[in-house]
């Protein structure tokens, strides 16, 4: 995935950091609060919100449970309306097409809609290391591409920048790329939306070649949906002569009417309102006596790992994701942590279950994300297509500790038990052997009730890092079985 | 960028086959009917029961909740309402689309920009408001629904200008719900779905209207 995330420690430390900054965490703090109100509000509006979340997941599941058949549909459809379909294995291979796409026009800069799925490839990075200059365009990840930063959430990427650091980053940064900001520039949000609507106006007008991502793909029509608030969506999707859409495999509805049940679930959802302001759908291009749009459109369908996922009976759920972050808003951990501490662009507890499935869970943090959650539910409770996450995190957890069967890259691998975890099963393996000797077993305990006095408040060497955060719990005088026998069950009355 | 031997169309659809080896049945699923059963819409058609003027009604309360200006008029006021909204606006030009009863601008004084297929985006630009129709409206969530037709044009002319004035006829155009109106839309036609004025929430979650589309909407309600 994205190279802007390599390295990146385990979410223990990344977090750490992060619930050391109070401005981050008020920030953080505001907006989550905020939004959850919100959506709490726009949900109980619609009486039928259960059958509407039912039927959501039902039409994910039967689509991935036919997505073969699906993907050939959709391409068959795009193909017959007039668009060009491209299949991308990997990252570095739908960032090869669009790369070459984008040189075939002789253009040297694309504005984009905000996508996960190119943050997900690092399409950027990839571009610019052709000589090509991807403007992001969503106010969010403008604020996000201008201070050099990382995004920290799926709908609103800067949710941990506030008015005051946007307004200096603007001041500051604008210039480098463009219009700068107007001069006595405060810090009111309309001002700072007044000033992004200044920068980016030459670029949409400018540009002939536009990027995007899509919400949803109509296997039956070959229609693409985007959903967004700004316009900046519909300027990239309708200016530029030239359309490249990166879309992942798993963002198909099957018909048409599907629609109704997610253009009602996701923007309640996700913006909390009844309705996000533009929602833009283009089936193919139009002819050319119409010419509404763009003249040549190619659709990128990218795997990246969603074929290994969809490969676990018990993750594949994860692949019902509409990206809406009301998990993020909920989730007391991402609340506290951030969205850098996760270490991907799929940030809360959906890029929990959802990148260590599409990126392995080789590395360090990848194998610690399965942990970064309290297991509280609130994540599934707020879930738009029932994806049972604490199910998903609890399996993922299993598999770092005990390794196991798994699908990487397509490939049938045995996972290896996962480092850092050697203590947690020298552990459960002494406590299986211990519960089938009954004999050492009581000699065990009878022994640890004599020296009970001696013990420490704290574990040390490998379970220093349990007890960082519990005591140690204390041990009866003597074991329950030698009391019962003493004491025929309490019944001669002796304590 | 395909591999020597196989295309990543087909590893990917092969991967996909492999991933789906525990599920039975063969691939072909279920269509038509078969498929309505099996993913059980047993959400709502339509919430609530309004009649056709409750609707509009609450098609004018939702577009006012989301900072839309909302007018009611007979169809033989609208020149003269459309006039004056795009005076008031202080208009000078309005870009309309090739199949606008020419009647409705009868009203204004302002200068009718035609729009062209090779016209640039920067002529566009300079155009202070744009009038068109539109194809349905969504009275449970406050939408138009733009798809293109002759009096709605292309979809970059609803988008440039700062100034939209849109006419919705009721009660005839305006449905109750999303599943109401994605009925009456050919997928083949682009369309655009507008719920106010173009808004960000990205500082801090606050609500700002007006960004890159037009920061202001004026949605006619024009009864026969």
């Amino acid at each position: 995935m994205s190279g802007t995330f390599m390295g990146m420690p385990a979410f223990p430390e990344a977090a750490r950091e992060a619930v050391d900054n109070p401005t981050l965490r008020g920030n953080l703090r505001h907006a989550t609060h905020t939004i959850r109100a919100k959506r709490a509000k726009a949900v109980a509006e619609v009486s039928d919100w259960a059958e509407l979340r039912e039927a959501g997941k039902r039409i994910k599941d039967h689509t991935l449970r036919h997505l073969d058949h699906y993907l050939v549909q959709l391409e068959e459809a795009v193909t017959a309306a007039g668009g060009i379909v491209h299949w991308a294995a990997d990252a570095d291979e739908a960032n090869a097409i669009v790369t070459r796409l984008v040189q075939e026009t002789g253009e040297s800069e694309v504005v984009k809609v905000k996508s996960m799925a190119t943050q997900e490839i690092g399409l950027n990075e990839a571009l610019e290391a052709a000589g090509i200059r991807a403007y992001e365009t969503d106010l969010a990840e403008l604020i996000v591409q201008l201070g050099k930063d990382r995004p920290s959430h799926i709908l609103v990427p800067a949710i941990h920048r506030n008015r005051g650091e946007i307004r200096d980053i603007f001041e500051k940064e604008m210039g480098e790329w463009g219009r700068p900001a107007p001069e006595g520039l405060t810090d009111t949000p309309a001002e700072l939306a007044e000033a992004a609507r200044l920068h980016l106006r030459e670029k949409f007008l400018r540009a002939k070649v536009g990027v995007s991502g899509a919400n949803f793909m109509v296997a039956e029509t070959g229609t693409l949906v985007v959903v967004e608030s700004e316009g900046n969506g519909r300027m990239c999707l309708t200016l530029p002569e030239t359309l490249i859409s990166v879309v992942g495999i798993e963002k198909i509805v099957p018909t048409w009417r599907d629609l109704e049940v997610f253009l009602q679930t996701l923007p309640r959802s996700s913006t909390a309102e009844r309705m996000n302001p533009y929602t833009s759908m283009w089936t193919g291009t139009t002819d050319s006596r119409a010419a509404d749009g763009p003249r040549v459109f190619h659709l990128v369908l990218l795997d990246n790992g969603r074929t290994d996922t969809l490969a676990d009976e018990v993750g594949r759920q994860a692949l019902r994701c509409i990206r809406c972050s009301a998990c993020l808003n909920v989730c007391p951990v991402y609340e506290r942590a951030g969205g850098h501490a996760y270490g991907s662009v799929y940030p809360g507890p959906i890029g929990a279950i959802l990148s260590p499935q599409l990126r392995g869970t080789a590395s360090e943090i990848d194998a610690s994300l399965p942990y970064a959650s309290s297991l509280c539910g609130a994540c599934y409770e707020v879930c738009p297509v029932a994806i049972d996450i604490p199910e998903v995190l609890v399996h993922l957890r299993e598999r770092v500790v005990q390794g196991g069967p798994a699908v990487r890259e397509g490939n049938k691998v045995v996972l290896r038990p996962a480092k850092g975890h050697a203590a947690e099963r020298a552990a459960m393996r002494a406590a299986r052997w211990a519960f089938s000797h009954p004999g050492a077993l009581r000699a065990g305990q009878r022994l640890a009730s004599r020296t009970r006095r001696a013990h420490p408040r704290h574990l040390p060497g490998p379970g220093k890092a349990w007890t960082g955060s519990r005591d140690l719990p204390p041990l009866p005088a003597e074991p329950f079985r030698d009391w019962w026998q003493r004491t025929h069950g309490g019944k001669d009355g002796v304590q | 960028m395909s591999g020597p031997e196989v295309s990543s169309r087909e590893r990917i659809l092969g991967r996909v086959r492999r991933a789906l080896a525990d599920v039975p049945g063969d691939g072909a699923p279920p269509a038509g009917p078969a498929y309505e059963q099996e993913v059980e819409r047993g959400y709502l058609r339509r919430h609530g029961d309004l009649d056709a003027a409750g609707t509009v009604e609450l098609l004018a309360e939702n577009l006012a909740d989301y900072r839309a200006l909302v007018h009611r008029c007979s169809e033989a006021e609208l020149p003269s309402l459309i006039g004056r909204l795009l005076a008031a606006r202080g208009a000078r030009t309005v870009v309309v689309p090739p199949g606008l009863d020419p009647d409705w601008l009868s009203g204004t004084g302002a200068e009718r920009v035609e729009d062209t297929a090779t016209d640039s985006p920067e002529r566009l630009d300079a155009v202070d408001s744009v009038v068109t129709a539109c194809a349905v409206a969504i009275a449970e969530t406050g939408t138009i629904v733009l798809d293109g037709g002759p009096d709605q044009g292309r979809r970059r002319i609803t988008l440039v200008p700062d100034h939209h004035v849109c006419v919705v006829r009721v009660p005839e155009q305006v449905v109750s719900s999303v599943p109401e109106a994605l009925e009456r839309l050919d997928p083949v036609r682009p369309s655009t779905w507008i719920s106010g004025p173009s808004a960000t929430s990205d500082i801090e979650l606050d609500r700002v209207e007006g960004v890159h589309g037009p920061r202001t909407l004026e949605v006619v309600l024009v009864s026969a």
